[in-house]
């Protein structure tokens, strides 16, 4: 909570600093510059981490990629800034990036005292348990009396705790710092259970010596929708924003990805697709874009469902399962307004 | 009476003390206590430096290009292999590595330059180095002129990054550091004043607190025009810190030297800028040697802190190379060679040192 009460007392000072910083609209300066600068993580497995060549992947990567393609129509032009989680506020307040991409929790203090927007959801992630087969355990509910690894970070341990509590169970908590430790102590038996957002318990597992001898259980306690974020103030970026998330989970829906985008251009007379596409309906102009900003999307970055899975699913070596991410009318909570 | 003057031969020591076995004696088994030190040590050096020498070679894997080849359940040293480059020249572009490489070969050679001493003008290269050679760097790595394509800083990484950081805060902070150390002695009360106060709040501040001001705080407080890169905001903060400690590191060189050094120099009518420059820094620095070397090798390390702020100096671009899904779970092999490395720069900078201190030994205190 202090750190909570801390970064509110900060932002305060940079909201009135930020507002001034703002005279000339985002896109302008982006497209000025001729690239985006997008605020990434100093590396987070499937989110964003560079690979063997130095380019950066994953689902927040791909979301700065998206935003490069509607708004310049090349999808490598960005400028990508890695953040730690403490200065990656203030980057964007300050004006050094343009959009947070960063596996960031919407919550309310965040959204509503930091001088910032959330644009969207790119990933619903939540808290869970991870178990070692052996222990015959199927679901958190059983775990009572269980002895926990948590990687050290305040929400972790308040949810788990509450969790606890709700269901009237003991437990008995075992911190490490980072994330190496918190598995060689699970591996060595330190404890029963890990606890960590479900998207980073893949990423742990594999990190496993017998990454088959341990299970993601199916509770989630907690809510954790991550997503882009811009500043306040600049409702014609912010736009830009949340469509561009908007078109990769639509076309998803429409069944458009990048390997059909281009037949679907000549032939498809589905008036969503054409929509989508940019050859009827609100075009680019709404937003201050080219026509084609949604092709441009599709084309150079994908969908939502291949991006998911060239970085965090079966396409990689997470496996995680799309779940709740899954689109609305498949079971999951991916529900974009359409574009009309 | 017989008397046999000829002197018999020497016999040889008894070979219970010399030889092998008279080293083991008189080293290792000299005393009961000293007897169960060695076998307890001895016992843990085998079962330690085994499974270490089996793991780190004998049942490492070194060719390959995933981690499928790793398959023989030692360390993966693929994993470091096959980002090698990556680790060396962090995101600069690989068509422009030349210039890295250039500039450190020229780095090797000045330095090897002035290490050997037959070498003709070794002061002249000595000022090339200190003086053209930063500004050579600057535009070699940066580019933008001379038709070399522009390198963002933030492209920087790996161990450029660290011996760039490191670098500059070593030829930067010591004459910094001179200065401080000669204000902080001055009779002149502003002077004095504005240097002990500089010193001493900089020395009191974590470094990591400074790294934080300049990455969080400035951006927020500085003018929009100006638009300090990251990385200069880092260097800036990590040479004034070091230059806080240097500074008291010459101070106490000054204080050690005889009140009649500076009495003789003012006697001989030498201006305040000849008495330190030619009697009584030359002295005071040559007894600091240690001191320096000290602070010079912890900035070395010291300059992985900028992790935390975003920098992807060595340590950070391993960890981020950690977190590849393709690569999870070889953190042990990430982490042995980023110590490797650095054990290396910092154990030639203390040799060098050693080798400095012997050849400039004058006279004051006991050889060591």
């Amino acid at each position: 909570m202090k750190k909570i009460a801390s970064v509110a007392a900060l932002s305060a000072i940079a909201v009135g600093m930020s507002t001034a910083a703002q005279a000339e609209g985002t896109l302008d300066a982006v497209k000025d510059k001729g690239f985006v600068q997008c605020g990434v993580s100093t590396g987070l497995p499937g989110f964003s981490n560079p690979d063997e060549k130095g380019n950066w992947q994953g689902m927040d990567v791909d979301v700065c990629r998206a935003i490069a393609a509607a708004v310049l129509g090349d999808a490598s032009k960005v400028k990508y800034i890695p953040l730690t989680a403490k200065e990656r506020f203030t980057a964007l307040q300050s004006g050094e990036i343009d959009v947070l991409s960063r596996n960031t929790t919407w919550t309310q203090t965040r959204d509503t005292t930091l001088g910032l927007n959330f644009a969207g959801v790119n990933y619903y992630d939540g808290q869970g348990f991870l178990v070692s087969k052996n222990l015959g355990v199927k679901s958190a509910k059983e775990l009572d009396g269980a002895a926990v690894c948590i990687q050290s970070g305040t929400t972790t341990e308040l949810n788990l705790s509450d969790y606890f509590k709700l269901n009237n169970m003991q437990f008995d908590p075992i911190v490490f710092d980072t994330s190496d430790q918190t598995v060689k102590g699970f591996e060595a038996g330190r404890c029963d259970v890990l606890t960590s957002d479900q998207s980073q318990l893949y990423a742990l597992r594999i990190k496993l010596a017998d990454p088959s001898s341990a299970m993601v259980l199916p509770e989630v306690i907690s809510k954790e929708p991550l997503g882009p974020v811009v500043r306040q103030g600049d409702d014609q970026w912010f736009n830009i924003v949340k469509w561009s998330l908007n078109a990769m989970i639509n076309a998803e829906e429409l069944g458009l990805s990048s390997a059909n985008v281009d037949s679907m251009k000549e032939s498809s007379d589905n008036p969503s697709i054409k929509r989508l596409i940019g050859l009827e309906g609100p075009k680019g102009e709404g937003l201050g874009l080219a026509d084609d900003w949604g092709y441009q999307i599709v084309k150079q970055v994908g969908n939502y469902g291949e991006v998911f899975e060239r970085n965090v699913g079966a396409g990689s070596p997470l496996g995680i399962e799309r779940g709740i991410n899954a689109l609305w009318n498949q079971g999951g909570f991916l529900y974009a307004p359409p574009m009309r | 009476m017989i008397i046999n003057d000829k002197k018999l031969p020497d016999l040889p020591p008894p070979t219970s003390t010399s030889g092998p076995i008279g080293w083991l004696r008189n080293n290792l088994f000299d005393t009961p206590l000293n007897s169960i030190l060695t076998l307890v040590i001895g016992y843990l050096l085998v079962t330690n430096l085994v499974p270490l020498i089996q793991w780190a070679f004998i049942d490492a894997d070194w060719i390959g290009d995933s981690r499928d080849a790793c398959t023989s359940g030692g360390a993966c040293w693929v994993f470091v292999s096959v980002r090698l480059n990556q680790f060396l020249y962090g995101f600069y572009p690989e068509s422009e590595y030349w210039r890295i490489n250039t500039l450190f070969v020229l780095l090797g050679l000045l330095l090897a330059g002035m290490i050997y001493e037959k070498t003709p003008k070794r002061g002249w290269i000595a000022l090339f180095t200190l003086v053209v050679f930063p500004v050579i760097a600057y535009f070699m790595l940066h580019g933008g002129s001379f038709g070399l394509p522009v390198v963002e800083t933030h492209k920087w990484g790996g161990l450029t990054l660290t011996l760039v950081l490191a670098l500059v805060g070593i030829v930067a902070s010591l004459p910094i550091g001179v200065m401080l150390a000669l204000g902080r002695r001055s009779h002149m009360p502003i002077v004095r004043s504005f240097c002990t106060i500089f010193i001493e709040v900089w020395r009191g501040v974590p470094l990591i607190t400074i790294l934080f001001m300049a990455s969080v705080m400035l951006p927020l407080f500085a003018p929009e025009e100006i638009d300090l890169d990251k990385l200069v905001r880092a260097l800036i903060g990590i040479t004034l810190f070091q230059s806080a400690y240097m500074a008291e590191v010459i101070r106490a060189g000054l204080q050690a030297i005889p009140k009649g050094q500076y009495e003789a120099a003012d006697a001989m009518g030498l201006s305040y800028w000849k008495k330190m420059g030619l009697i009584i820094l030359p002295q005071a620095l040559k007894i600091v040697i240690p001191g320096i070397v000290n602070t010079f090798i912890a900035l070395f390390k010291d300059t992985s802190l900028v992790l935390i702020i975003g920098l992807f100096d060595l340590l950070a671009i391993v960890q981020s190379a950690l977190a590849d899904p393709k690569w999870l779970g070889y953190s042990t092999e990430g982490y042995v060679f980023v110590a490797f490395v650095f054990w290396v720069f910092c154990f030639a900078m203390s040799r060098y040192s050693q080798y400095l201190e012997r050849k400039l030994h004058t006279g004051h205190g006991a050889r060591q």
